[in-house]
């Protein structure tokens, strides 16, 4: 039997090691599907604070997935044309570099989560699902019958973004920004769940009467967090986009929500490496039962559907066998 | 009026044809303990929810420390001072017994939009939950779950969350309710004590209890207040005890 | 526009919606009941299609294809309640949801197994190929026109089954008070296993009507299933008749909304950009409709508070 604490030291040295290996044995497919596994893994941690922690389950985390890669096809494709995206009433020129895309799809997806959360937070329980879920899909609608960038063709991106002092086009190097994002997001949303307000979200998760009884701003708190949740998902659909210099309506469709929450099953729900554990097994179960046969998405199936119903608390709960549920 | 703490005037609310509240009237007085009581169906918990929030009232005002609450939220209710415990404990199960009463904490000093620093470190926050901890007489279980508590100790923590928020008045929903008849006697010496410091509004099915303990008792009987007096005045009413005990016993 | 093109769009949207119902209204009575959110219910609408195609193809008789559609549905849906769904019960809404999702995942992959990737096609019989002459002149499609008809007729059956039968009364008691229904001695489980198994019906035979105006494949089950969401959204959940109201209101408004809007720009803005913002808009119209339906009234129309 394990503590968690040590299980999550043993994830992250596995995330570290497996590419430093395979860079030194020059696989590089090998590289990508870790930095793959780390992007992931940073949209479920922003998926498992709204859901984990917060009890709101947001079947629409696409949305901001989607528009965290836009954030970076629209600002890199206009620098790779040389064309500023608007004139009046300022000038605003595209870019390629990394912070400022960053920047850009946190922002953008901070807002978009405002507006569907403010929304969706009127409402709760399985209303809450089916909402989130339609609001997703909308945007999936959107980008594909808007023609400007690309429609249902999405969007290429040639070269990879920019960022000071490193060969991004390095995998391994690429894979090293994305880990320390992963890490940095990590401590935060430690920190985070320890605060004042991770105590408040997660009480009003467990009684919402009681949070409300002693004075906490209970649809405050969970649009606040749900507006954090969106903007980590939005910094890895930007990641994403990055990694794979494409993007298009497919990241906004209800297949990567659906599968953002699996990390975070699969991992266990409302533990800080959960959703880690989760999209590393993920990329794994991908590579190798993909391997296998076509259809490996019928394994994925029947595998989610034991642990949902026979094991509660996934990897980590496996693991370190504690089970923590968070049942109203 | 101007001593109530909490004042509940003319308040209507109805459902479809039903009238829950049918122009109810009471206040709670300084160091007192007011009790509600009333047959099933009364109206009791529409009542209750419109002056704890979370159910505005159709006509009529709450007010509470002298401000018009009528049109306020739970949450703001609660940080003006009503400090309420439930029938079935609304605790966080699987929190410590600590970490509830510094979410209490947390309310009251409106930190909940602190992002960084550990609440369970504060030293504020501590030193306010420990104190209500020790109150109800919970300190030593502090480092228990909630859910692996007694009943009777849920009780007690409930009581000890709204102490956090230094109400100035009370609001309890059956705190009796499930009780053994040790904890019963124990919980009636500490509302006892309590009510000096803020006076409470009892909704309370045990008889025994609202008449041990009620400095007033108000009943309320198809969304009207027909009675309102003190122990003596409420068992002698005849309309009680047509209410009560039934037509014919009255006779 | 003219009002003729008008009254067609109308129609159009009249069968969308009541497509659209027959989703809803298994989802909203499967909630309803059981208390359950299924997102598989695509996949059975899916299964409803890919049955009718197939027997069709064999048998080249389109009515004994929407019989086997409805079968199908019933069996496969009867299968997984008393497999999976009834452990599902009890659980909360986010293992309901991924147990569910999972079922995607198994039926559509082991669709595209069985039929591959390509789609396949059913044919409108020869019997309701072409159009009618509506009263004022107006031609209609004669295929589209019955399945408003076949709609509507379900609606009527289920309401009348609700209200007025010895199940319907049963599935209402159930709604209220499981220990109820349980303590009179109706076998519970067999409620629900014949609650689930109607849902599935409707939702297989809506694939199944559907299938012969779009094509079969695998994946057709999901977007339906996000719209009979809204649908129940804007509605109220657990109410037939929110469903239906719902459903014929996003019916009209999808499909109005995208022949009329690029024609409203288009009085304002130059031809293309109209056509590009109108389409635009038009496909997130009924998203909006619903937050507008979320501000107004979080609960949906027909929804309790």
């Amino acid at each position: 039997m394990m503590r968690e604490r040590h299980i999550n030291m043993i994830i992250l040295a596995l995330l570290v090691l497996v590419p430093t290996y395979a860079h030194f044995a020059e696989e590089p497919f090998t590289i990508t599907l870790a930095t793959r596994a780390v992007i992931f893994a940073l949209a479920g941690v922003g998926l498992n604070l709204a859901l984990g922690q917060g009890g709101l389950v947001s079947f629409g985390h696409a949305a901001y997935f989607g528009m965290g890669g836009y954030a970076m096809g629209i600002l890199a494709s206009h620098a790779q044309n040389y064309e500023p995206i608007m004139e009046v009433p300022f000038l605003i020129e595209g870019t390629n570099s990394m912070p400022v895309i960053w920047l850009v799809a946190i922002v953008m997806s901070a807002l978009l989560a405002l507006l569907i959360g403010a929304l969706s937070l009127r409402t709760t329980g399985v209303y809450f699902i089916m909402v989130t879920l339609a609001f997703g899909q909308m945007f999936y609608y959107f980008t594909i019958s808007w023609p400007a960038y690309g429609g249902e063709d999405g969007l290429s991106i040639y070269v990879r973004n920019q960022f000071p002092g490193m060969n991004t086009l390095d995998p391994i190097q690429f894979f090293s920004i994305c880990f320390v994002l992963l890490c940095a997001v990590l401590f935060l949303v430690n920190r985070l769940n320890k605060s004042p307000f991770g105590l408040a979200l997660n009480g009003a998760h467990q009684n919402e009467e009681r949070a409300l009884t002693v004075g906490i701003n209970v649809y405050r708190v969970r649009l606040v967090a749900f507006v954090i949740s969106g903007a980590i998902t939005g910094l890895a659909g930007a990641l994403f986009a990055d990694l794979n210099r494409f993007v298009s309506p497919t990241m906004f469709s209800w297949q990567i929500s659906g599968e953002i929450m699996i990390f975070i099953i699969l991992g266990g729900v409302a533990r800080l490496f959960g959703p880690v554990a989760g999209a590393a097994l993920y990329i794994m179960l991908e590579h190798f039962l993909g391997g296998l046969s076509e259809y490996w998405f019928i394994y994925l199936g029947a595998i989610l559907l034991f642990v949902v119903l026979f094991a509660k608390g996934g990897i980590i709960g496996k693991l370190s066998r504690k089970e923590i549920s968070h049942d109203g | 009026m101007t001593d109530s703490i909490l004042t509940v005037s003319d308040i209507h609310k109805s459902f479809g044809a039903l009238k829950a509240s049918d122009g109810i009237s009471l206040d709670l007085k300084p160091g007192e303990i007011h009790a509600l009581i009333g047959p099933n169906g009364a109206g009791k918990s529409t009542l209750i929810k419109q002056i704890a929030g979370g159910l505005k009232p159709d006509s009529g005002t709450v007010w509470f420390n002298g401000k018009d609450v009528t049109g306020v939220s739970t949450a703001e209710r609660a940080r003006l001072g009503l400090g309420r415990t439930f029938q079935i404990s609304a605790l966080a199960m699987d929190y410590t017994v600590l970490e509830n009463v510094v979410l209490g904490a947390v309310g009251q000093s409106g930190s909940a939009f602190s992002f960084f620093k550990p609440a369970m470190k504060d030293a504020a926050l501590l030193k306010r939950a420990r104190a209500a901890l020790e109150r109800v007489g919970l300190r030593k279980r502090e480092e228990t779950i909630t859910s692996e508590l007694s009943h009777g100790q849920r009780r007690q923590l409930e009581v000890a969350v709204a102490l956090t928020l230094s109400p100035k008045a009370f609001l309890m929903d059956e705190p009796m309710a499930g009780m053994g008849g040790e904890g019963s006697k124990a919980l009636t010496g500490f509302l006892q004590e309590l009510k000096k410091e803020a006076p409470i509004l009892l909704v309370e099915h045990d008889m025994d209890a609202v008449f041990a303990l009620a400095d007033r008792i108000s009943v309320l009987v198809y969304g009207k207040i027909i009675a309102t007096g003190n122990v003596d005045e409420v068992r002698s009413n005849p309309d009680v005890r047509v209410a009560y005990l039934g037509e014919e016993d009255a006779a | 526009m003219t009002t003729l093109l008008l009254i067609e769009q109308v129609l159009n949207g009249l069968q969308f919606g009541v497509m659209l119902f027959l989703m809803a209204a298994g989802l909203t009575l499967i909630f309803g009941v059981m208390g359950l959110i299924n997102l598989a219910h695509g996949s059975l609408y899916m299964i409803g299609a890919f049955a009718a195609a197939a027997v069709a193809g064999w048998t080249g008789n389109f009515f004994l294809a929407l019989v086997a559609s409805l079968i199908a549905a019933a069996i496969i849906g009867a299968l997984i309640e008393l497999t999976v769904i009834r452990r599902l019960y009890d659980r909360d809404h986010l293992e309901q949801v991924l147990a569910t999702f999972a079922l995607i995942l198994i039926f559509s992959e082991a669709t595209r197994w069985v039929f591959g990737s390509f789609p396949l096609f059913l044919n409108i019989p020869d019997v309701l190929n072409g159009t009618v002459t509506l009263p004022g002149g107006i031609q209609y499609s004669l295929y589209r026109l019955t399945i408003i008809l076949i709609g509507l007729a379900v609606a009527a059956g289920l309401f009348l089954l609700i209200s007025k039968t010895r199940v319907g009364m049963r599935i209402r008691a159930g709604e209220n008070d499981r220990e109820m229904i349980a303590a009179l001695g109706v076998d519970i489980s067999v409620l629900y296993t014949m609650v689930f198994a109607l849902g599935a019906a409707l939702a297989g035979l809506s694939g199944a009507l559907v299938g012969a105006i779009q094509s079969v494949e695998v994946g057709m089950g999901e977007p339906v299933l996000i719209l009979a969401f809204v649908v129940i959204v804007i509605g109220g959940i657990g109410s037939i008749k929110g469903a239906l109201a719902g459903a014929i209101l996003v019916g009209l408004t999808d499909t109005l909304g995208r022949t009329m809007l690029p024609v409203i720009f288009g009085t304002f803005m130059e031809p293309s950009a109209a056509t590009t913002v109108g389409s635009a808009l038009a496909s997130m119209l009924i998203y909006i409709l619903m937050a507008g339906v979320l501000l107004y009234k979080p609960t949906g129309l027909f929804g309790s508070t």
